[in-house]
């Protein structure tokens, strides 16, 4: 009896994340897409890696890490622009999308310097 | 800067001489060469790869000093930069505490922490002109990373995390101690998230320094693949998945009722538990299976200070890396030794993240400080921040009692509130020059005037505090004290810079009888004679301490030097000092050595000679050649050189090297450092010959001698040849040679 429960449960808890997701306005949905593109391809470039193996090491780590980071990125972009949050209302959507940029073009600066 | 007024412009104690060497080569061959630059002309025959092994931070800070200065055609010498580079950053460091305060509390206790910092002792030990070391720019960039952290932290600005990036890559260019930084700042995010102060801001601050900063920090060639695979950044990557997580589960509560979200987190946690263990188990064993749990020899020692003195005895015998002793907080911190209690008290009213953040750098400061002597530099700026927290809100509390209690501020409503910049410093009983129409307080005592009382709006103010309002006698007269706290503290710092931190250590000055100065310069006497009476390519032996100096200013090619990173090569020079001389001769000749170098201080009384550091060269060579057993050596437990001397002391190389012709200064040989009269008095050197030896014998040089064409075989020619000689060698008729 415990055991159905919970499964009804998760349906339904996976119907009102589904439901309250799609509320979220579009631009951060785009953001949310970009995030998980990024993600993605970290994971293949480590699966990649175990089998390929690691050398040259550098450029292993250089291309997971401007992954993540650009993941890691534009994280912070959706936080910024996201309207609910309060901290934020301050912060124009221009203003955070420059930073995003200007971060982005340090995090690749420095990753093709040290892709080898 | 008054070391240089007292001596002259010169380059203080041991590293410092190889940055000055370093950044001569940088300015001569320029960048590309220096980041390929093989030496050769160390750790012979092995020879250092010096773009690999050397925090560039602070040679091309000078370099690049140098070059902009030069195309502007100011004509400053590679030295004049070099002396001068530490007090300039000095500057800007002192300039980054008051950023850095100012974020935690206000530009009042800014002022104050900038004030302390410009004169606290500790960093101008490291600051002097001359004392051109990792250090002095490493504190700087410390100061301004942190800052920079916290300013993220406060506005949760992009622009600023990836500026923090920045400042974190330029310290791990300038010292190892950028993993502090590293590790510090994990923690604080953990102890955010622990406490319940998670915000995105917190995210902002931390996720972008991690990814960024390990890039960064893997550019860096001595760094380089470290960055991640040792345990001192592992705590980073921990707290970056926890961070990941916490943000989701936030993030996931945001969006879903709270009926729905505990459905999610009995799901989670019974799903995310297993995988959880089985990641852990990994990375254990993955961990556990380096000897050293992938921690570096340095680190362990930070983490468990007996661990050097157990293993590594090199990291045991640098001075630096001793435990200090509780005069030498008084000494280097002085005043700010108990502010700085006061200052985290003030810190938790209120408790900010920033504030949270500077609690924590002081406790974990002043545990790394009790480990290692030279760690109370990093200590230094903690405390000088807390301290002015705690001295401008003391001032704040006092100068407001009085302020309300003064007669005659008619109308006017403003008081200073908490976060009021006005001169911390001024005499009490002026009129307080700048008030902001600040939000009001309610006050507690009813001595305030009525006017006072009508203003009392229930304003919401940050603090729920209340104020109290102290009697006017005593707030003035704990102003005027603690203004007198801060004259002796003056004036503690000015004496300690004078007296304490300015000598260069490679010049030593002693005053005479009659009042006069009278200036030792020994070391450099004995390093231009190697430069000017030897060929290019000699190769000089000495203990590890002068091998820098040695390859800066005498430009020879020596064994071993203060890099120490190679332990059996230190403890090959170590067991050939504590050899008998035929043994000793043939180390060194399988070495190519034509020179050796000997520090005595048994003249002039300096105590920071060789023999004084034979002990560590008898551990050392113990710890890598067993035939070198401590015990030999020891008499009651206690190294001697007078006549109760084992005989393996007084037949040692260091011995015979330091003590050679030592009875002819004096008739008796009285050592003034060890304040007894040597053991073996006369006797001859048969493998090295004595060359040079400076104006205070402070410094001796001997050359190897050269083998001999012939093997003089046990012939009766041979022994009445000897006999002609009036001072007999005391080991015997012995032919040296077998």
């Amino acid at each position: 009896m415990g055991r159905s429960s919970t499964v009804k449960e998760t349906q339904a808890l996976f119907q009102s994340l589904r439901s309250a997701y799609a509320a979220t306005p579009n631009n951060l949905k785009i953001i949310d897409v970009f995030v998980g593109f990024a993600v993605l391809t970290a994971i293949i470039q480590v699966v990649y890696m175990a089998v390929v193996g690691s050398f040259p090491f550098n450029s292993f780590l250089s291309g997971v890490l401007s992954c993540i980071g650009t993941a890691v990125l534009a994280v912070c972009l959706r936080i910024q622009v996201n309207k609910d949050n309060k901290e934020f209302k301050d912060v124009a959507p221009e203003r955070a999308f420059a930073d995003f940029i200007l971060c982005n073009l340090v995090l690749h600066l420095v990753i093709m310097n040290f892709m080898g | 800067v008054l070391q240089v007024i007292k001596y002259e412009s010169v380059i203080h104690e041991f590293d410092p001489y190889f940055n000055y060497r370093v950044t001569q080569f940088l300015s001569k061959n320029g960048i590309y060469d220096f980041w390929n630059w093989f030496d050769d002309r160390t750790w012979y025959p092995l020879g250092r790869v010096i773009g690999g092994t050397v925090y560039p931070g602070l040679t091309l800070t000078a370099g690049t000093i140098w070059k902009v200065v030069n195309s502007l055609n100011i004509p400053l010498s590679v030295e004049t930069v070099c002396v001068f580079t530490a007090p300039i950053f000095s500057a800007f460091a002192s300039w980054a505490a008051y950023l850095l305060t100012k974020e935690v509390k206000g530009p009042g206790a800014g002022l104050t922490a900038a004030a302390l910092l410009a004169m606290v002792p500790s960093y101008i030990s490291r600051s002097v002109a001359g004392s051109y070391d990792n250090e002095a720019v490493a504190i700087f960039a410390l100061v301004f990373t942190f800052y920079l952290y916290i300013k993220t932290l406060n506005t949760g600005s992009l622009f600023y995390a990836t500026l923090n990036a920045l400042a974190y890559f330029y310290m791990v260019c300038s010292w190892g101690g950028y993993t502090f930084i590293i590790n510090l700042i994990p923690m604080h995010v953990l102890l955010c998230i622990v406490t319940g102060r998670y915000s995105s801001r917190l995210y902002i601050a931390y996720a972008p320094l991690v990814v960024l900063g390990t890039l960064l920090a893997s550019l860096v060639p001595v760094v380089g693949f470290n960055a991640v695979l040792t345990s001192e950044h592992f705590a980073s990557f921990l707290v970056f998945i926890i961070i990941h997580v916490v943000a989701l589960a936030y993030y996931i509560k945001g969006i879903l009722s709270p009926k729905m979200f505990k459905v999610a987190v009995t799901l989670v946690v019974s799903a995310g538990l297993a995988v959880c263990c089985a990641v852990i188990a990994i990375l254990i064993a993955v961990v556990a299976s380096s000897p050293t749990k992938g921690w570096s020899g340095r680190s362990l020692t930070l983490l468990d200070p007996t661990y050097a003195s157990k293993y590594i005895p090199i990291i045991a015998s640098v001075s630096e890396h001793q435990p200090p002793t509780w005069p030498s907080y008084f000494m280097d911190i002085n005043v700010l030794a108990f502010l700085v209690p006061a200052g985290i008290i003030a810190c938790f009213m209120p408790l900010t993240d920033s504030s949270s953040f500077v609690i924590l750098y002081i406790v974990t400061s002043v545990y790394f400080s009790g480990v290692m002597v030279r760690l109370m530099l990093v200590l230094a700026p903690a405390a000088c921040i807390l301290s002015g927290i705690a001295l401008s809100e003391a001032f704040n509390v006092l100068t407001r009692s009085i302020k309300f209690q003064l007669p005659g501020i008619a109308g006017n409503p403003s008081i200073a509130s908490e976060e009021n910049g006005s001169s911390t410093v001024v005499a009490p009983n002026d009129i307080p020059k700048t008030e902001e129409a600040a939000k009001e307080k309610p006050a507690k005592k009813n001595r305030k005037k009525e006017k006072e009382n009508v203003e009392k709006k229930p304003t919401p103010s940050k603090t729920e505090k209340r104020l109290l309002v102290l009697p006017l006698e005593a707030s003035v007269i704990a102003v005027l004290l603690l203004v007198l706290l801060g004259a002796f503290y003056v004036v503690h710092c000015v004496w300690a810079a004078a007296e304490a931190y300015s000598a260069p250590s490679i010049v030593l000055t002693s005053h005479s009888n009659d009042g006069g100065l009278h200036v030792f310069d020994d070391f450099r006497e004995a390093y231009s004679w190697l430069s000017h009476n030897t060929d290019v390519d000699d190769k000089v032996a000495s203990w590890w301490d002068y091998g820098y100096q040695t390859t800066a200013m005498a430009n020879r090619t020596v064994l071993v030097d203060n890099n120490t990173w190679n332990n059996t090569h230190i403890a090959t020079v170590g067991t050939a000092m504590s050899s008998p001389e035929k043994q000793a001769w043939e180390i060194f000749h399988s070495l190519d050595v034509k020179y050796v170098l000997v520090v005595f201080g048994g003249v002039v009384g300096y105590p920071s000679d060789d023999i004084n550091k034979f002990l560590w060269m008898v551990r050392i060579g113990g710890g890598v050649f067993p035939h070198i057993k401590e015990p030999d050596y020891l008499r009651d437990g206690q190294y001697r050189i007078d006549a109760q001397a084992t005989p393996t002391m007084l037949n040692c190389l260091m011995y015979k090297l330091s003590y050679f012709r030592f009875v002819e200064t004096d008739g008796k040989g009285f050592d003034r450092v060890r304040r007894t009269e040597i053991g073996k008095k006369h006797f001859k050197l048969t493998h090295f010959e004595e060359v040079f030896t400076t104006h205070h014998w402070m410094v001796r040089i001997y050359k190897l001698k050269p083998q001999r064409n012939r093997i003089r075989g046990k012939t009766k020619k041979s022994k009445s040849s000897r006999s002609v000689s009036s001072k007999r060698d005391v080991r015997g008729k012995r032919n040296p040679w077998h």
